[in-house]
């Protein structure tokens, strides 16, 4: 029993990080039916930014913010640079571009930086651990999953109770309509950027928690996780990806820890077979909507 | 006086198809003007062209004075001009609240936007009554009412609609077109297009008819109501029908 909780804590955080990454794949497709694979570079981004802003000596409770900044910053420039000029093209050509921008991104950290693994310093208490009684869980993943359930009731009221929230909603059902509201579609646009970007850089800095290391291949694996998740959960919802994110998580832990041994090594191809499993009986994903925000 | 709106030589083309041909109207203050046509003749193009939602290739659009052609529709709306769409298109996931406040987004007086919402309640009553519930879930009627009343929430000087009797049962289309002449008014000059000719040219003042992309007609609503000439060459069908 203390092991199924221990687990379960692993995959609750887990699973929010994938929440937090599908997400941030969620809130771009909804509104310009875009799946960002650059996303994956944003993370790997605030990697780097806290391994920067370590050597200048900056502590973590400094260091994290920044990167959350400098990759919420990043990625409203990559929409200006990058996407704006494919905007309303067809699906194919922004997937592309996205594919290309992901390995410039990549490509220039391993030959600016570096393509070995740098060490993240973390402050001591995140590599602590606590004791439920029962079973003990690292103060990581207990942050983690307070984050990540934070950050999802910011964002829900955030799109529920503002103007902003409200017309990225309304661009995800329709676009052209928002603008006969007098929105500014750039602005609309740029938010939803900056917010996939708030949501990949706080991933990132979950993730880091528990690794200490940032390569440039780092943002990769995590962010194809959250595409499987948000397909998971029904490409385009939000809750879809919420949903799709803690579904895949849970899925990954607990095959890791109830398989016998002998079928370890077959972990990721049974997580997938579980994935298209799910697909086969609900194409349309948990909850199925396509395109749709804030439900 | 100038024409509130007045579009001059108004071409509009997707690709080698040309739906609008040097069109040329104007609608003055006060006036609820019909735009009439067939199906494909090229009015919702008209109608995407003046408020900017699609480039018009040619011609100029004036609003108020200022030539508007080439501007954004964030700027045309904050302007005062809006267009409910063919079709409704209400944010269907979104509440009807959240319809109408998104429909006042424009403008930063707060305490004349309560006002005018209060007036839009009090024009649809089933407006406040389904306040929470997702707009999606509105019959048409209602939902064409909300597009409406949306679009009034950004006080709007001129109101262009297009199609708004479309898939709607007569008695509800009997009621919005009743709305439209209280909207009339209460002083706001409306654009209207229409495939119902008689009904629209029942509420309206001036018409226009739209043939292939071009304005093959026009006059008063009175003279083109008792035109034959109307009936059988341009409206085909719907006004037939009705007369029979
Ligand atoms: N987005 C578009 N792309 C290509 N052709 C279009 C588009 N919209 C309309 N058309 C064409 O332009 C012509 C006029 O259409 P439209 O303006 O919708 O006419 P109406 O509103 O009078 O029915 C039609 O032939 C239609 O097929
Ligand atoms: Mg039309």
């Amino acid at each position: 029993m203390a092991y199924f909780l221990a687990q379960s804590g692993n995959a609750l955080s887990l699973g929010g990080i994938y929440a937090l990454l599908a997400l941030g794949l969620a809130v771009v497709y909804s509104i310009l039916g875009l799946i960002n694979f650059a996303h994956g570079a944003l993370m790997t981004l605030a990697g780097y930014v806290l391994v920067f802003a370590a050597v200048l000596g900056l502590p973590f409770y400094l260091s994290a913010p920044l990167a959350i900044l400098v990759v919420m910053a990043s990625a409203v420039l990559l929409e200006r640079i990058a996407f704006r000029p494919v905007r309303g093209a067809s699906g194919a050509t922004m997937l592309l571009t996205s594919f290309a921008v992901a390995v410039l991104l990549q490509l220039a950290f391993q030959l600016f930086i570096s393509t070995r693994p740098q060490v993240v310093p973390l402050p001591d208490f995140l590599t602590a651990t606590v004791d439920l009684g029962s079973f003990a869980i690292g103060v990581n993943r207990v942050i983690s999953v307070v984050v990540a359930v934070v950050v999802l009731i910011a964002l829900n009221l955030f799109l529920k109770r503002t103007v902003l929230g409200l017309a990225m909603r309304a661009a995800a059902d329709d676009f052209n309509v928002t603008r006969l509201m007098g929105i500014r579609a750039n602005r609309v646009i740029a938010t939803a950027f900056a917010l996939s970007g708030l949501l990949a850089a706080v991933a990132a800095v979950l993730w880091i928690a528990q690794r200490s290391s940032v390569d440039p291949m780092m943002g990769l694996v995590p962010v194809l996780k959250a595409f499987i998740a948000t397909t998971l959960g029904g490409l385009g919802s939000l809750l879809g990806a919420v949903l799709g994110g803690l579904l895949l998580g849970a899925i990954e832990i607990y095959l890791a820890a109830y398989l016998p041994d002998a079928a370890l090594p077959f972990h990721g191809a049974i997580t997938l077979g579980v994935v298209i499993l799910v697909l086969v009986v609900r194409p349309q994903g948990l909850v199925g909507a396509s395109r749709e925000l804030g439900k | 006086m100038a024409p509130m709106l007045s579009a001059t030589d108004l071409h509009v083309r997707y690709g080698a198809i040309r739906a609008v041909r040097g069109v040329d109207l104007a609608v003055s203050e006060g006036e609820i003007v019909a735009l009439l046509g067939a199906n494909g003749a090229g009015k919702t193009s008209t109608l995407m062209a003046l408020v900017g939602l699609v480039r018009p290739a040619q011609g100029e659009v004036r609003f108020g004075g200022e030539v508007i052609s080439g501007r954004d529709t964030e700027d045309i709306v904050t302007r005062g001009m809006t267009l409910v769409p063919e079709g409704r298109h209400v944010f269907p996931s979104l509440t009807v609240a959240e319809n109408l406040r998104l429909g006042a987004a424009s403008r930063r007086d707060r305490e004349a936007v309560v006002r005018t919402r209060a007036e839009i309640l009090e024009l649809f009553p089933i407006l406040a009554e389904r306040s929470g519930q997702a707009a999606g879930t509105l019959s048409g009627g209602q939902q064409q009412q909300l597009a409406i009343g949306r679009a009034l929430m950004s006080a709007p000087r001129l109101l262009l609609l297009d199609e708004p009797s479309l898939g709607l049962a007569p008695q509800v289309v009997d009621d919005i077109f009743d709305l439209l002449v209280r909207l009339k008014q209460r002083g706001l000059t409306i654009l209207i297009v229409e495939q119902d000719a008689v009904a629209a040219l029942d509420i309206a003042d001036r018409a226009y008819v739209m043939v292939n992309g071009a304005i093959a007609m026009q006059g008063p609503a009175a003279e083109l109501r008792a035109s034959e000439q109307v009936a059988h060459a341009y409206l085909g069908a719907t006004m037939a029908e009705t007369h029979a």
